[in-house]
């Protein structure tokens, strides 16, 4: 099943991942054989199956409606790249 | 005379007792060992000396008190200093996952698991090594520098946890946390000739703990024997409110004392000794299986015929999770941003500036992140993208199920399950890192119990003629860790492999 150069610009796109020519190559010709290796699991019928998406029998996990304390806000703001006013500040979102 | 460092966790801690020695002297003792030794190792990726020292200090002033009046409440693990995996959030250290994309980040908070044990008095000398997220099997995917393994330093120490295990074995601490999503306790315990518990999903939080796999981490310990692994998962064990995944169970006392493995049902299943695996592990791990029968134990073979099937699960399942996880490393709130070129850093117009929210994304990110994170990213974005997700990852949670379903199934049968931990001991430093498929191999035999969700620990067993450790793996069902912390501590006072020291 190989990946075209498309493919992995794709994917590298919906991930937020910047390459260089040399990783997507790479990473083409690495992503293609391990899903190679995974189309192994074709093998296997599932029709009749349940998927595991949680090993526990824990579902929805309430608490009181009850306003506990924070991580306080200045402390938080010191550690991002750029604050300012309690906002982190970031490049413009819409060109 | 040994030094204060040869001493196990738990003669350390009847010493505190005794008032021999004290807490502040067992941290100097670790503090300079770390100096003198980790240079050639590079275990720890920040050392805590003032932390550490502070809570030495008030470690001591607690057993003194305790000493005067012994209705004081003091903790076992009090005063001992223990090494800590920098996957856990600690505040006030520095806390990196391995990554440059959260190089020089401060923790403003403590994991529920580091917490209990800062509260039961236990000394942190600092955070140790790991491949980035915790993606990998020999450390060499840390983004800072790859660990050396104390018993040969041309040799990787295992993964994830590596900078853990080195730092245990080679009695830079007296023993450590580090987590296991794939295996990355147990193997690296088994190529460090230590004791490493895989504990149940569920059984220890993992509030602080940054997340790689959300449905398979777990934190559990590396220590030099069963007996100090149990005391620290002890202290760490037990539901916590700020973990929504964390089983709301009492945690049943771990009993060593009087255990003993006469009737233990221990399978061995089948389908954990293949060819190519190296033949001095398999001699290993079958003379330990024999001396649990020789001990009492009823050995029957046992089939986990879904087995082969875990390693493209686990691929599928594990990048799939990590690529939601490591969605917010994205250079607005914490860690790396990608340096732009305008004045204020911030996207304003200037030569090499990022234009938009998307560049600073994806260059913080192309950036911050090593080869094998983005490549698990690209695999799990993949797997559960529009058009391939029932294909791929919708097809790997259903095999989940029958993975899962063979230990249930081999629980009704017998219980513990006794394999091996790894197919090999420690390779050397660069032998596997250019093959990534060769790299997930060494995987096979410690994830099918991380996507059963079971607990798993590993023992050492024996050493190959070239003085390498090899690890016996005995798993137990889903929060029965009491049941394979009794076996292995049986084992081990049958045996003396625990007791050999790596030549540093």
């Amino acid at each position: 099943m190989a990946l075209t150069l498309e493919e992995v610009d794709h994917i590298a796109s919906l991930a937020r991942l910047r390459l260089t020519p040399d990783e997507k190559a790479r990473f083409r010709e690495q992503l293609s054989s391990i899903l190679d290796y995974m189309a192994m699991l074709r093998r296997l019928d599932t029709s009749a199956i349940e998927p595991t998406a949680t090993v526990l029998p824990l579902r929805t996990i309430l608490r009181p409606d009850v306003v506990t304390p924070s991580l306080p806000a200045a402390e938080l703001l010191a550690l991002a790249p750029a604050a300012e006013a309690q906002m982190f500040r970031v490049p413009p979102v819409l060109d | 005379m040994d030094a204060l460092t040869d001493l196990t966790l738990l003669e350390a801690a009847a010493q505190l007792r005794a008032g021999q020695v004290s807490s502040r002297e067992l941290t100097e003792a670790c503090l300079e060992r770390v100096a003198a030794v980790d240079p050639r190792l590079d275990a720890f990726l920040a050392v805590t000396p003032e932390l550490a020292r502070a809570s030495a200090d008030a470690a001591d002033e607690r057993l003194a008190a305790w000493r005067r009046d012994p209705d004081v409440r003091l903790h076992p693990l009090a005063g001992l200093p223990l090494a800590i995996k920098d996957v856990l959030c600690v505040r006030g250290t520095s806390t990196t996952a391995g990554s440059r994309i959260l190089e020089g980040f401060q923790a403003p908070y403590t994991a529920t698991a580091v917490q209990r044990l800062l509260d039961a008095g236990v000394v942190v000398l600092g955070k140790t090594n790991c491949d980035e997220f915790a993606m990998g099997s020999s450390t060499e995917n840390s983004g800072f520098r790859p660990t050396h393994n104390p018993w040969d330093t041309s040799r990787v120490p295992g993964g994830s946890s590596g900078g853990s295990a080195a730092a245990v074995a080679a009695r830079l601490a007296f023993g450590a946390l580090g987590t296991d999503t794939g295996g990355s306790i147990r193997q690296p315990a088994s190529f460090c000739g230590l004791a490493g518990l895989k504990t149940s999903y569920g059984r220890v939080s993992r509030y602080g703990l940054i997340a790689f796999g959300s449905s398979l981490d777990t934190i559990g310990p590396l220590a030099r024997t069963v007996a100090d692994a149990a005391l620290i998962f002890s202290a760490i064990a037990g539901h916590d409110p700020l973990d929504s995944t964390s089983m709301p169970l009492p945690v049943p006392p771990v009993m060593l004392e009087g255990a003993q493995v006469k009737g233990l049902r221990v399978g061995v299943p089948k389908e954990y000794f293949i060819p190519g695996m190296q033949a001095e592990v398999e001699t290993a791990v079958r003379a330990a299986i024999a001396a649990l029968a020789g001990l009492g134990a009823n050995v029957v073979e046992i089939s986990l015929p879904h087995t082969e099937y875990a390693l493209p699960v686990y691929y599928l399942v594990a990048p799939a999770e990590a690529s939601a996880n490591l969605a917010r490393f994205d250079g607005v709130r914490y860690g790396l941003r990608a340096a732009s070129g305008g004045p204020a850093g911030d996207g304003a117009p200037g030569e090499g500036a990022l234009s938009s929210l998307w560049d600073q994304y994806e260059a913080t990110r192309g950036a911050g992140f090593g080869p094998e994170v983005k490549r698990r990213i690209m695999l799990g974005t993949y797997a559960l993208s529009a058009g391939y997700y029932d294909a791929y990852y919708g097809q790997a949670q259903k095999v989940r199920t029958l993975v899962k379903r063979d230990f249930d199934q081999a629980f009704e049968q017998v219980d513990v399950i006794a394999c091996p931990v790894a197919p090999t001991t420690a390779f050397a430093l660069g032998a596997k890192t250019d093959d990534p498929l060769a790299m997930y191999l060494e995987d096979v035999f410690t994830l099918p119990p991380s996507l059963a969700g079971i607990c798993g620990l590993s023992v050492p067993c024996g050493f190959d003629a070239r003085g390498l450790p090899i690890g016996l793996q005995l798993l137990g069902p889903a929060f029965g860790e009491d049941r394979v912390l009794r076996a292995g501590h049986v084992y081990q006072q049958a045996t003396d492999w625990h007791t050999r020291r790596p030549p540093l």
